[in-house]
């Protein structure tokens, strides 16, 4: 599963240093080594680990460790507070409109899993919180696009409003909305197609969305092995955006999905929901606390520090 | 040539912020390549080998250590002129298998292919073998009417091994030259779906002896580190025989194709640029290494 490999080897290097009872300088070099590779190996954006590695080996040296009487155990600790930071605190509720329709926008690059995202959290959301979804078709351009949510719809039993391919994407959102208003639907998904952040023209296009829709969740959906550009394409979407969360897909692959911390730690955007295969039951909320903890194996590395 | 020249100023512009070749320019080097995501080990290793040049060569000056980059950065990419071209079976039918992990851009590229293929003047069929994903049939029959490619399929749901066989001979009773088998995403690590794609290359196998002759591993350029896994256990399941590198319109470098090749030695043979049927390219190393120091 994903995160393993990291969690592995950051667990490795913090078990050199847990039983230490002096940490010099140099046992924190080599561990600020070590986190630094891991991180890098997991496609954590290399700004974000230069940074992290600093702020660790900072508090790692100072005060808080060298007076204490596990420091091994506190360096650990300032590890684990640094890389919770970085994934963010509790899990982020859904935004629901207080005037229903709810809206939500899915965007992102090509192939990330917007549609299957799309359908899924429909499906979800309907199941968790009552609600009456629609699904909007306002992707054009990729070929079968339409079909595809279409078949997803189908098979969830979730109305689909399409006006075919030849129709502009905001005047089917335009569209779209009147008609589930019309049909009491209080939930509203809109699929748009995959696009580069720095394609200008589509860019703009989401900004119409955005305009005649007034999405309550903007979600970018990411795929969970980008590697360094994620922090290029996340910082773009929410320039022209203001996102209000991360969709990762793809969890279910055995990619450390480093892009996940950078995310976060650039562009402040939580990530709410995983995707964690193509079945249409599979996507989970995302908890960063849980995860942070999971990484460096810390329910029993805190439990220890507790004790000591 | 213009694409040598222009990563020439590339490595220039770097060569005159740092004028000695010192630990600053290497580290900056490094971060240029890790920011491309070429991989933190297949970096060091290729910083180690340029310190290495350096110092044999007695190189002090930045400006005189780019030609030496370059040098470096080709080989890693390339083992030799041929290894872009496709292998096709100059008598009788050629099957090309696509392979990948979800929403890399395999029928998209079989789309681009198929029609590649038959303007050079060959007739080309095309496998929907892809009777997982929702839309996946239509999607592949779409490019097959853009490009005037007759596409086999079945219905969705059915098993693809029995499409690929299908398509095996329309293929042969057509004299078709080509066929091209676009197949589901799978995620390297799912055990059944690996098995499914060993099953259908033993079909081309048995019922079309030589061939696949190519299977193409289709990697998105967004993709970080992961991309080794996928190669290594897609090559495991299916031979793979080359890479297509997808998506390279973005600002993604594709950097861990250096890694591909240099830990795994699988050369990257096509590129593709964007999404319309003709935006797709032979991969050309010397373009390549100067999109990694573009900014
Ligand atoms: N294993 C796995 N596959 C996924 C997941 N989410 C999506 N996929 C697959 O990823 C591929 C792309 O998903 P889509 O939903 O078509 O992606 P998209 O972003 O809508 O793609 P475009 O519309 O072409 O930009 C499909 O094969 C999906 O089945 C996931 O969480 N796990
Ligand atoms: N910008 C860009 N987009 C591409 C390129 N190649 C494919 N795409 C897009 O990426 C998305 C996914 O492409 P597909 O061809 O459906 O990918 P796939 O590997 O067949 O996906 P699955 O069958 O779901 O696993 C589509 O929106 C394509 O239009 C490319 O070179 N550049
Ligand atoms: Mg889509
Ligand atoms: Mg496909």
């Amino acid at each position: 599963m994903a995160f393993e490999s990291l969690a592995g080897r950051l667990q490795e290097t913090m078990k050199k240093i847990r039983g230490k009872g002096k940490v010099s300088e140099a046992d924190v070099k080599q561990m600020a080594r070590e986190v630094r590779l891991a991180l890098l190996e997991a496609d954590v954006n290399f700004k974000v680990v230069k940074s992290f590695v600093s702020r660790i080996q900072e508090r790692a040296v100072g005060q808080e460790v060298l007076k204490s009487l596990t420091p091994g155990q506190q360096v650990i600790k300032v590890v684990q507070e640094e890389l919770a930071n970085l994934m963010g605190g509790d899990q982020t509720k859904l935004n629901f409109a207080l005037k229903p329709p709810t809206v939500i926008l899915f965007v992102g690059l090509q192939g990330a899993g917007k549609t299957t995202s799309a359908a899924k959290l429909a499906n979800f959301i309907r199941k968790a919180n009552n609600k009456k979804p629609m699904m909007i078709a306002a992707d054009v351009y990729r070929p079968a696009a339409i079909k595809q949510l279409q078949t997803l719809g189908g098979q969830l039993n979730i109305p689909v409003f399409t006006l075919g391919d030849k129709v502009s994407p905001v005047e089917i959102v335009r569209q779209g909305i009147e008609q589930a208003k019309a049909e009491h639907n209080d939930l509203i998904l809109i699929d748009t197609a995959g696009r580069l952040h720095v394609d200008d023209v589509l860019m703009d296009e989401l900004e119409q969305i955005k305009a005649v829709s007034h999405p309550d969740e903007i979600f970018l959906v990411v795929d969970a092995m980008t590697g360094q550009d994620a922090v290029n394409v996340a910082s773009s979407f929410n320039d022209r955006l203001d996102l209000t969360g991360v969709i990762m897909t793809k969890l279910d692959g055995d990619t450390r999905g480093g892009a996940a911390l950078s995310i976060r730690s650039v562009t402040g955007t939580p990530i709410k929901f995983v995707g964690m295969g193509e079945k249409m039951d599979a996507i989970e909320p995302f908890h960063p606390d849980r995860m942070a903890s999971r990484i460096l194996g810390m329910g029993d590395v805190l439990s220890l520090i507790e004790k000591a | 040539s213009k694409t040598r020249q222009s990563f020439s100023e590339k490595v220039n512009n770097l060569v005159k912020r740092y004028r000695k070749v010192d630990e600053d320019f290497f580290e900056e080097l490094e971060d240029i390549l890790i920011e491309s995501d070429v991989g933190v080990t297949t970096v060091m290793d290729l910083v180690e080998k340029l310190k290495d040049e350096a110092r044999t060569r007695n190189i002090k000056d930045s400006d005189k250590l780019k030609d030496v980059i370059v040098e470096v950065l080709s080989d890693f990419l390339t083992k030799s002129k041929d290894e872009t071209k496709l292998n096709l079976n100059p008598d009788g039918l050629t099957v090309i298998l696509m392979v990948g992990v979800n929403g890399a851009g395999k029928t998209t590229t079989a789309g681009k292919l198929a029609n590649r293929l038959r303007n050079e003047g060959k007739s080309v069929l095309l496998a929907a073998a892809d009777t997982f994903r929702a839309g996946a049939i239509d999607q592949l029959q779409v490019w097959g009417d853009r490009a005037g490619i007759d596409v086999i399929k079945h219905q969705e749901g059915s098993d693809p091994a029995s499409v690929v066989f299908d398509a095996l001979k329309a293929a042969k009773s057509r004299h078709a030259d080509v066929l091209l088998c676009d197949t589901a995403g799978r995620l390297q690590n799912k055990v059944n779906l690996m098995k499914e794609l060993e099953k259908i290359k033993r079909v081309i196998n048995r019922e079309c002896p030589g061939a696949p002759q190519e299977v193409l591993l289709v990697l998105d350029a967004t993709t970080g580190q992961n991309a080794l896994n996928q190669a290594k256990l897609f090559r495991q399941a299916s031979d793979v025989t080359g890479i297509v590198l997808t998506k390279l319109d973005g600002t993604a470098k594709g950097g861990i194709v250096l890694a591909v090749r240099h830990e795994l030695d699988i050369p990257v043979k096509l590129v593709g640029l964007g999404e319309k049927i003709n935006d797709l390219q032979v991969f050309d190393a010397d373009a390549f290494v100067y999109g990694l120091f573009s900014e």
